[in-house]
């Protein structure tokens, strides 16, 4: 179960100019790649949540330059890139009650769709997804995308 | 190590040192009305007369004196007793104008002996202790007033005075000090002098107490000298109006006893100067009950502190203040209301997830005062979703506004944002154009 946990990198970042241009620059010194990435903005503060090839590195490089950076545990969930293939995956985890905190999907060169998913219960999202057939990525697949 | 100087006087029902203080008052009223041309007249001016003065509560009727006053009639020209009667002289500094310059009678000088050896009871030192007085002796009060004080309590004095710090530890290695009193600072610095010549204060020296004031220290700082010397270190507060440096925290350092036969203590609003209730932080002002030469009359002090009139642990009754906080000259009125910055630290402080660094920036947007109050975000508080921080922010928006009365916007900000610095921090910007 453990292996389907994606590790996602989450950091604070004062909504003002050139904080994500320091945060693309460290990327790009460490040669870290981004997989998926959204902002979630609340006025003042932002929440950068980023899905990347190396979650270690990448944490311990913002560290370093300063940020307030966690890693979360998300879930990856591979999906048909067709009308209805989110709507499945939120029926199936709404039917045993397990919350999703958020969510961000983007489309890959292989045609699918992939969604970030936190939700309050990971354990029993992988349950429920893998009994009903959903693919789940891991962090290998991450590489590879 | 429960010994007392007077034990009947520090240990007085409470009810009992009020009757006594309200005398006390009545007389005080009357003697400085008849021996002070200047107190005559800001009384008449005031349209109060000394017999008024009835309670206790009646002491708000009288005007305030400030140090402007000292500084206006320098020399002499506050003092109830003729220069004949005098026993001393000291001049403060004049940082902030003219010297003040302060008298004292026999009887004044045997009260502030009396003061500290009953201060220096409270925390152990006496009779065989090696009293080390490393404040600067002459027109300052730190070094005469310890002096005298620790002679009182029946120490051993070694007048050292200021300075020469090598021959300081080479004294306190060879007498056996047991006890020194100085600025915090010039302590720290002699510890690391003594550290430098491979001497450690703790294991190399006999010294077991510090009275550390004469400038504005923290508990935190308590906290590093205690642990890095192996002493406890007290503080003592005073200021050469009221005597010199007069009373201390006892050995459980919750405040320092402020003794009520010498002294009567108010806690007022710095802006309307109105009275606040006990507990309350607020501009700390004095009247003297045991002066004769310099009595003063609802002194206003300037510091800012917190009365607490609960008897202590140690078994004294006498009110205590808290550690000063600031001076009323740091404080900001926004939209009227009145802030300290200390008052917003020390709420912060007890927020877990807040860390040390913040900054007040007040403003003024379409006529309306505004405080917003920033704060570090930190690793410990950081979660990545977004209402757990607006909720973060909200929790320390409501502690602020319940002890402040006034809402202020808290905004969560990068961590190592706000500047640092080497000496005093700067903790507020003001932004308004007054």
């Amino acid at each position: 179960m453990e292996e389907k946990i994606i590790k996602q990198i989450s950091l604070f970042a004062e909504n003002k100019p050139g904080r994500l241009a320091n945060i693309a620059t460290n990327f790009r010194n460490a040669g870290i790649n981004i997989r998926a990435f959204t902002i979630a903005e609340a006025g003042d503060f932002g929440i950068i949540r980023m899905v990347v090839d190396k979650p270690d590195l990448a944490h311990e490089v913002l560290h370093d330059a300063g940020f307030t950076v966690s890693e979360t545990s998300v879930l990856g969930v591979e999906m048909e890139d067709v009308p209805g293939g989110l709507g499945k995956i939120a029926d199936v985890l709404g039917d045993q009650n397990i919350n999703i905190d958020y969510a961000y999907a983007f489309v890959t060169k292989t045609e699918k769709a992939l969604l970030i998913l936190r939700v309050n219960d990971i354990e029993g999202a992988i349950k429920v997804l893998n009994s009903e057939g959903v693919k789940l990525i891991d962090m290998a697949d991450i590489q590879e995308i | 190590m429960l010994e007392y100087w007077n034990p009947l006087m520090e240990r007085m029902p409470v009810d009992e040192l009020e009757k006594m203080q309200e005398k006390k008052l009545k007389s005080l009223v009357n003697y400085v009305y008849q021996h002070s041309d200047f107190y005559k007249k800001r009384f008449d001016e005031a349209g109060v007369k000394p017999e008024d003065i009835h309670t206790l509560d009646d002491l708000k009727k009288l005007p305030f004196t400030y140090k402007s006053d000292l500084r206006d009639t320098y020399p002499t020209g506050m003092f109830c007793v003729p220069n004949e009667q005098l026993v001393r002289f000291h001049v403060s500094s004049g940082t902030t104008g003219k010297p003040t310059v302060v008298g004292y009678t026999k009887s004044d000088i045997q009260a502030w002996n009396t003061s500290l050896a009953r201060a220096l009871t409270s925390i152990g030192v006496g009779r065989g202790d090696i009293m080390q007085v490393s404040y600067g002796y002459g027109l300052f009060t730190g070094g005469l007033g310890l002096h005298y004080g620790a002679e009182e309590a029946g120490a051993t004095v070694l007048p050292t005075s200021s300075g020469n710090t090598e021959k300081q530890i080479e004294l306190m290695q060879d007498l056996g000090t047991t006890a020194i009193a100085c600025t915090p600072s010039y302590f720290l610095f002699m510890n690391e002098v003594a550290n430098q010549h491979g001497i450690s204060i703790q294991n190399d020296t006999k010294l077991k107490v510090g009275v550390f004031g004469a400038e504005a220290w923290s508990e935190e700082m308590r906290a590093r000298i205690e642990e890095s010397t192996g002493i406890k270190a007290y503080d003592i507060y005073g200021t050469s109006e009221l005597s010199g440096p007069l009373c201390t925290d006892c050995q459980f350092q919750e405040g320092i006893h402020m003794w009520a036969d010498m002294f009567l203590l108010e806690v007022i609003d710095p802006e309307t100067g109105e009275q606040l209730p006990d507990g309350e932080r607020g501009e700390l002002v004095i009247t003297t009950l045991a002066k004769e030469a310099l009595p003063l009359i609802r002194y206003r002090i300037g510091d800012i502190t917190i009365i607490n009139k609960e008897p202590c642990k140690c078994g004294r009754t006498h009110p205590r203040i808290m550690r000063i906080l600031g001076r009323a000259d740091d404080m900001l009125i926004v939209r009227g209301i009145n802030v300290f910055p200390g008052q917003v630290e020390s709420v912060l402080m007890t927020i877990p997830e807040v860390g040390e660094h913040f900054m007040i920036i007040v403003d003024r947007i379409n006529e309306l005062d505004t405080m917003t109050i920033q704060i570090e975000m930190t690793d410990e508080a950081f979660s990545d979703k977004v209402n757990d921080i607006i909720s973060l922010e909200k929790k320390v928006q409501a502690a602020l506004k319940n002890v402040l009365n006034l809402a202020v916007k808290v905004e969560l900000v990068e961590s190592g944002t706000i500047p640092r610095s080497m000496g005093k921090s700067k903790k507020v910007i003001d932004n308004r154009k007054l």
